[in-house]
């Protein structure tokens, strides 16, 4: 174990899991905003909108991550789309992990006791109103843990960056494991800091999930 | 530069060479990763305090970090400690012990929830500990987790796209290659999607399969 090349290196590594942690937060945030939207026309009442919602999770679903960031970086100046590597990444990743969350985020929405959407309906709430005020509350609740999941999927998923050459930290241990022929002590660098920022995300999810449980 | 289908068909036979390799690493790391996950279990449930927790401190280790990072990791780090394996065996290793980390967590809960009447019988008609486990008891429990399994084999398909970054022939590094020589990103990098999607279909079916099966009639 080489100490000192540790100690030389490490604010590089700092460095990189800050553009990590970015890369977890925007993925994850476009990810949630794909993931709902599918989520709604995939339970929608209009059948081309159920049929869209389950076609975008289907081929996300199907195809690896990876090829689906090539495709938007590498194919996508063909089609007009140019986006930097950060860019691309963020896009590509967070179309990517909302397909998972969308089934996610339905599968707590039809989960809520279907007497909960009639009583409301009864008691004279609209469709939307009912779904706003009454189902979307409790389903909540329930999508906080597995949500937890896609999300410590996502901050892992981030790495896959570092194949556009993003300088993450995935890219940061690779390049110095080519540069100084030390993988162990670069991969338990890198994966210290991983470890550090998957564990306090899934603190913070338990916590949320602990506040909004109820009795 | 718009799109233009017509230099694919040139590469299909590339394309297809690199899928039979892409299904040969999913079917490799696939069966490690079930045997792997299989023995993590039994380590993790059975074993002395002297294997369970370097055992334990590993799968933390493997559940927290990118499957990128630790396959370059095997890949890089085994050479520097005087193993060179070629990249499909680091690969398929990689993936493997990824995914047996994950199959062994799906695995405890189910060898935890046989009823424990099951391992007393066994014991009781005369088997030693080993061979109530392996006859009686992990039977039953992985046929409780096949669904779950089923769903970690799918996710290793798609994550066998990673191996080629350490240079593994699949459907993915195939790609690059006629890509390195039409300079057609888009169009081959559908094509392989289409090819995933592909597997990825034929294996749900086949997983559904196997799932009704060995269903009980509960």
């Amino acid at each position: 174990m080489d100490v000192d090349l540790i100690l030389k290196v490490y604010p590089h590594f700092i460095k990189a899991a800050w553009v990590t942690v970015e890369l977890s937060v925007l993925t994850i945030l476009l990810g949630l905003v794909c993931g709902a939207l599918a989520a709604a026309a995939r339970l929608s009442r209009f059948a081309i909108l159920r049929f869209i919602g389950a076609a975008y999770v289907s081929v996300l679903r199907g195809v690896p991550a990876l090829i689906f960031l090539f495709l938007l970086y590498f194919g996508g100046p063909q089609i007009g789309i140019q986006l930097s590597a950060f860019e691309a990444g963020v896009i590509g990743l967070g179309v990517n992990i909302g397909a998972y969350m969308a089934e996610t985020m339905r599968g707590a929405i039809i989960s809520v006791d279907k007497g909960q959407a009639e009583a409301a309906r009864t008691l004279g709430l609209s469709r939307f109103q009912a779904f706003r005020k009454v189902i979307l509350p409790q389903a909540m609740r329930l999508m906080i843990r597995p949500l937890g999941v896609n999300i410590n999927a996502q901050i892992k998923g981030t790495a896959l960056v570092a194949a556009i050459s993003v300088v993450e930290l995935t890219y940061t241990a690779q390049r110095y494991i080519g540069s100084t022929y030390k993988p162990f002590e670069m991969f338990l660098l890198a994966g210290a800091l991983y470890l550090f920022i998957i564990t306090l995300t899934g603190k913070g999810i338990a916590y949320l999930d602990r506040k909004v449980r109820l009795p | 530069m718009g799109l233009d289908f017509s230099v694919v068909p040139d590469y299909l036979d590339v394309i297809f060479l690199g899928a039979l390799w892409t299904i040969a690493i999913t079917v490799c790391a696939g069966l490690l990763s079930f045997f792997g996950g299989i023995f993590f279990a039994v380590i993790a449930l059975y074993g002395n305090a002297a294997v369970r927790l370097p055992f334990r401190f590993f799968e933390w280790l493997f559940m927290g970090t990118p499957l990128l990072l630790q396959l370059f990791l095997i890949y890089f780090g085994l050479v520097q400690i005087g193993i060179d394996l070629p990249a499909f065996v680091a690969g398929a290793i990689g993936l493997g012990l990824h995914f047996a980390v994950y199959n062994s967590e799906l695995i405890q809960t189910a060898i935890v929830s046989v009823d424990k009447g099951q391992m007393e019988a066994a014991r009781t008609l005369g088997l030693s500990r080993g061979q109530a486990l392996r006859k009686v008891v992990i039977p039953q429990a992985v046929r409780d987790v096949i669904p779950p399994i089923g769903n970690n084999m799918i996710a290793l398909l798609k994550d066998s796209a990673l191996v080629s970054v350490i240079g593994v022939g699949e459907l993915t590094l195939s790609s690059q290659l006629a890509i390195g020589r039409t300079y057609r990103p888009f169009e081959f990098y559908a094509v392989a999607a289409a090819f995933y999607y592909l597997i990825n279909v034929v294996m749900e079916a086949v997983l559904r399969r196997l799932e009704r099966k060995t269903a009980l009639s509960r």
